[in-house]
C-alpha cells in the first residue's frame, strides 16, 4: 500500500522579498512498513522535505498526496486533524514538557483527538512499554537521561498509532550508545510494521534504515536501497 | 479531547511558574478587594449619614434665614449671616391659626463660649433653644428638667448639659443643681440629657443649652435667630406646612410677590434627598477609582500571558504539532487567564469582605453607629468584572499563541 506518492515537490522561501529555493522537483513514493533515510548535509533541503511530508509546512509546487489524499488542498484544521491522527514526530531535542510527567507527556496526542479516547491509560502505558520506560511512567520529564527523553519521545509519536513515525535527527543530542538504543527500538517498530521516516545528516545513522534518499542543494541526488544495513543489539552495540 | 482536559493544561501550566502566576492573582486580588471595599464601606458611610439625619426626624421642618436656590445650599449654610428672622416670627409661627400641623417649634441660636466648674474650665459650643427643642428633637432629659415656658424670654440663667459634658465638668458627683460660670456669669445647670451619639460631623453629647433669650442678649448680644425647627403632626402635611411657613413670613417681612424671600423652608425629607444624591456621586466616584485598580490588574494578566507565551513557545509548537488546532491553543490560554481571574476574583471577594468587617469593627470603636454591609452589587461587579477583564486581556496573547509556526517555534531557541 502506497502511503506517501510525491510529485516534483518544491519550495521557495520568500523573506522579504529575497527567494530562497530549499526544495526542487522531489518526486518519489514511499510504501506502507518502509524505513527510510533521507540524507543530506545542511542546506541540503532534507528538513524543509520532512516538514512537507510531516504537514508541517506547505510545498510551494508539485502534489503531495498522503493515503490518497491530495494534502496541498487541506485547511489548516484538516492539517492540524491529519498530524494527530496519521503522524507521530521525534525531534532531535526532544521537546518533551518541562515539570510535567512522563506519562503525561505521551499522552498529549490524544489529547487532540477529535474523538474522546476512552482508554487513554491503557494506550499510554502500551506505548511506554514499546520503548520499555514503563518504569518511568510517573516521573518528570526533566528527571529522565537523554536516553530515556528520546524514548519518551518515540513513545509519545507512537500512542495515537499513526501511519508514518517522522524521527528528525533522533540521536544528535544523544551519546553514541543511547543513540544506538533508540535506533533499536526504531527498528523495532519498523519491524512490527510501522513506516518510518528518518532524516539524518550521518551516514551510521542512516544506514540502519532500509532506504536512502540523498539529497544536496534541494534536490534528490539518489533514492536506493540500503546493502549494509546496520543493526543495532540491546546492549547498545552494533552488529553489522 | 475530554472537557477537563484544557482545564487539567491550564492548571499545570499555571502552578509551574508559581511565582509569576501568584503576582498575577494578586493584582487581580487587590482590585476585586479595593471594588468590595470601597463600595462597601461607601454603602455604610452614606447609611450613617442618611441614618442622622433620619434620627433628627422625617417630619422636621427647618426654617433659616436668607435665600436660596432651590438646589443650592441655604446663605446661612454658608457662612452668611442673615439678621431678618426675628424672635417674633418665631412666636407667629406658633400660632395655630397661620400653621395648624406644627406641633412643637424651637428657635436655634449657637455660639461657644468657656464654662467652668469648681474642677474644670473648658471652651464649649451652646445652643440657645426654646423649651420645645427636646420635643422637636426627641430627646429625653436623663437627669433634673429642660426649661420652663416661661424661661425662654425671662433671660434666667439656667444651663442644661449633654451628657459627656456633664460628666467632664462634675465627674464625682450629679451636676444637677451645681453652680457653673458661663461666660463668667452664673448660671445654675438644671438638668443633665440623656446620651445622643456621635454624629458623623459633630457630638451633640458634649454640647450645653441655655435659654433662647438667654443666649441672645447676655451670650451672644443679638436679636435675631440663626434657625429654627419645627415638628409636624403627620409626614403627609410637610408640604403644607411649608407653604404655610412662606406665606406667613413672606407677609411679616412684607415682601412683594416678585420679590424673593430673604428665608429658606427645607424638610428633612428634601434634605435626605439632596444628602443621598451628594453621597451617591461620591459612592460612584469612589467605585470608579477603586475600578482602576481591576483595569491595572487586567493588564498584569495581558502581561503575564504575553510572557507565557513567548516562554512557551516549544510547547505551542510541539502541541501544534501533535494535532492542536489554533482554538485548541486559543481555548488554553483563554482557560489559564480566566483561571487567574476566577481565583483573584474570590480570593479578592474573600479578603475585601475581610476588611471592609475590620473597618467596621475599627469604625464601631471610635463610637459610630456603623453598620457592616456589604452590597451584594459589588461582589457580582467585583467577580464579573475581573472575569471579564480576564478574557478580554487574554484574548490577544491567546490569538498570538495560536498563530506560533509550528516549525519556528520547535526550533526556538
Amino acid at each position: 500500500m502506497t502511503l506517501i506518492t510525491a510529485k516534483n515537490l518544491s519550495k521557495i522561501y520568500d523573506n522579504e522579498g529575497v527567494k530562497t529555493q530549499a526544495l526542487a522537483d522531489a518526486s518519489f513514493s514511499i510504501e506502507k512498513g518502509e524505513f527510510v533515510a533521507i540524507m543530506g548535509p545542511s542546506g541540503s533541503g532534507k528538513s524543509t522535505l520532512m516538514q512537507i511530508l510531516g504537514l508541517l509546512d506547505r510545498p510551494t509546487g508539485g502534489t503531495y498526496f498522503l493515503k490518497d489524499k491530495d494534502v496541498s488542498k487541506m485547511t489548516d484544521d484538516e492539517l492540524a486533524q491529519m498530524r494527530n491522527s496519521e503522524i507521530g514526530f521525534v525531534f532531535q531535542a526532544f521537546n518533551l514538557l518541562p515539570r510535567t510527567t512522563v506519562f503525561e507527556n505521551v499522552e498529549l496526542p490524544l489529547l487532540y483527538d477529535e474523538h474522546p479516547i476512552k482508554d487513554t491509560k491503557e494506550r499510554v502505558m502500551e506505548a511506554l512499554r514499546a520503548v520499555n520506560l514503563e518504569h518511568r511512567a510517573f516521573y518528570y520529564s526533566n528527571q529522565l537521561s537523554g536516553g530515556e527523553k528520546q524514548r519518551a519521545a518515540i513513545a509519545r509519536a507512537l500512542v495515537n498509532d499513526p501511519a508514518i513515525i517522522f524521527a528528525d535527527e533522533p540521536t544528535g543530542n544523544l551519546d553514541s550508545k543511547s543513540g544506538l538504543q533508540v535506533m533499536l527500538i526504531l527498528q523495532a517498530l519498523n519491524e512490527s510494521g510501522a513506516t518510518i521516516i528518518l532524516v539524518t545528516h550521518e551516514t551510521d545513522t542512516a544506514e540502519h534504515a532500509k532506504r536512502i534518499i540523498r539529497m544536496l542543494d534541494g534536490r534528490i541526488v539518489s533514492d536506493e536501497l540500503v546493502a549494509n544495513r546496520q543493526f543495532a543489539n540491546s546492549k547498545g552495540e552494533l552488529t553489522k | 479531547m475530554r472537557y477537563s482536559d484544557p482545564i487539567r493544561i491550564a492548571y499545570n501550566s499555571l502552578v509551574a511558574a508559581k511565582l509569576r502566576f501568584f503576582l498575577t492573582v494578586l493584582g487581580i486580588v487587590i482590585g476585586v478587594a479595593a471594588v468590595i471595599m470601597v463600595m462597601g464601606i461607601g454603602a455604610s458611610a452614606q447609611g450613617l449619614v442618611l441614618s442622622q439625619v433620619k434620627k433628627v426626624g422625617s417630619d422636621l421642618i427647618g426654617i433659616l434665614p436668607g435665600a436660596s436656590e432651590e438646589e443650592g445650599a441655604p446663605a446661612s449654610a454658608l457662612g452668611i449671616v442673615t439678621t431678618t428672622f426675628k424672635n417674633d416670627d418665631l412666636k407667629a409661627l406658633r400660632e395655630r391659626r397661620s400653621v395648624p400641623h406644627f406641633t412643637a417649634i424651637s428657635g436655634y441660636v449657637t455660639g461657644s463660649a468657656t464654662i467652668e466648674s469648681a474642677r474644670e474650665s473648658e471652651s464649649v459650643s451652646f445652643q440657645g433653644v426654646s423649651p420645645e427643642m427636646i420635643e422637636v428633637e426627641n430627646i429625653q432629659v436623663a437627669e433634673g428638667r429642660f426649661f420652663f415656658p416661661e424661661e425662654e424670654s425671662n433671660l434666667s440663667r439656667v444651663i442644661v448639659l449633654g451628657s459627656t459634658r456633664a460628666a467632664e465638668l462634675f465627674p464625682d458627683r450629679s451636676a444637677v443643681g451645681e453652680t457653673v460660670r458661663f461666660k463668667d456669669i452664673p448660671f445654675k445647670v438644671v438638668g443633665v440629657l440623656e446620651e445622643r451619639g456621635s454624629t458623623a460631623f459633630s457630638n451633640p453629647d458634649t454640647l450645653v443649652y441655655v435659654p433662647l433669650e438667654t443666649a441672645q442678649k447676655l451670650l451672644l448680644g443679638i436679636d435675631y435667630l440663626n434657625f429654627a425647627r419645627g415638628k409636624v403632626d403627620d409626614v403627609a402635611h410637610i408640604d403644607q406646612t411649608i407653604a404655610d411657613v412662606e406665606e406667613l413670613l413672606r407677609k411679616r417681612h412684607d415682601l412683594e410677590d416678585d420679590e424673593e424671600s430673604d428665608f429658606s423652608v427645607r424638610s428633612t425629607a428634601a434634605a435626605l434627598d439632596v444628602l443621598t444624591s451628594i453621597t451617591d456621586v461620591l459612592k460612584y466616584f469612589l467605585m470608579a477609582i477603586a475600578s482602576l485598580s481591576l483595569l491595572v490588574g487586567g493588564i498584569g494578566i495581558m502581561n503575564s500571558m504575553l510572557i507565557s507565551v513567548s516562554q512557551r513557545i516549544r510547547e505551542i509548537g510541539l502541541r501544534k504539532a501533535v494535532g492542536a488546532r489554533p482554538k485548541h491553543i486559543i481555548r488554553q490560554f483563554l482557560i489559564e487567564s480566566a483561571f487567574i481571574t476566577c481565583l483573584g476574583g474570590i480570593l479578592g471577594i474573600i479578603l475585601g469582605i475581610g476588611l471592609t468587617f475590620v473597618a467596621s469593627i475599627i469604625i464601631k470603636a471610635l463610637g459610630y453607629e456603623w453598620e457592616f454591609l456589604v452590597p451584594l452589587i459589588s461582589l457580582a461587579l467585583g467577580f464579573g468584572v475581573s472575569l471579564v477583564i480576564g478574557i478580554v486581556f487574554g484574548i490577544y496573547p491567546a490569538i498570538k499563541a495560536s498563530r506560533v509556526t509550528t516549525m519556528e517555534a520547535l526550533r526556538y531557541e
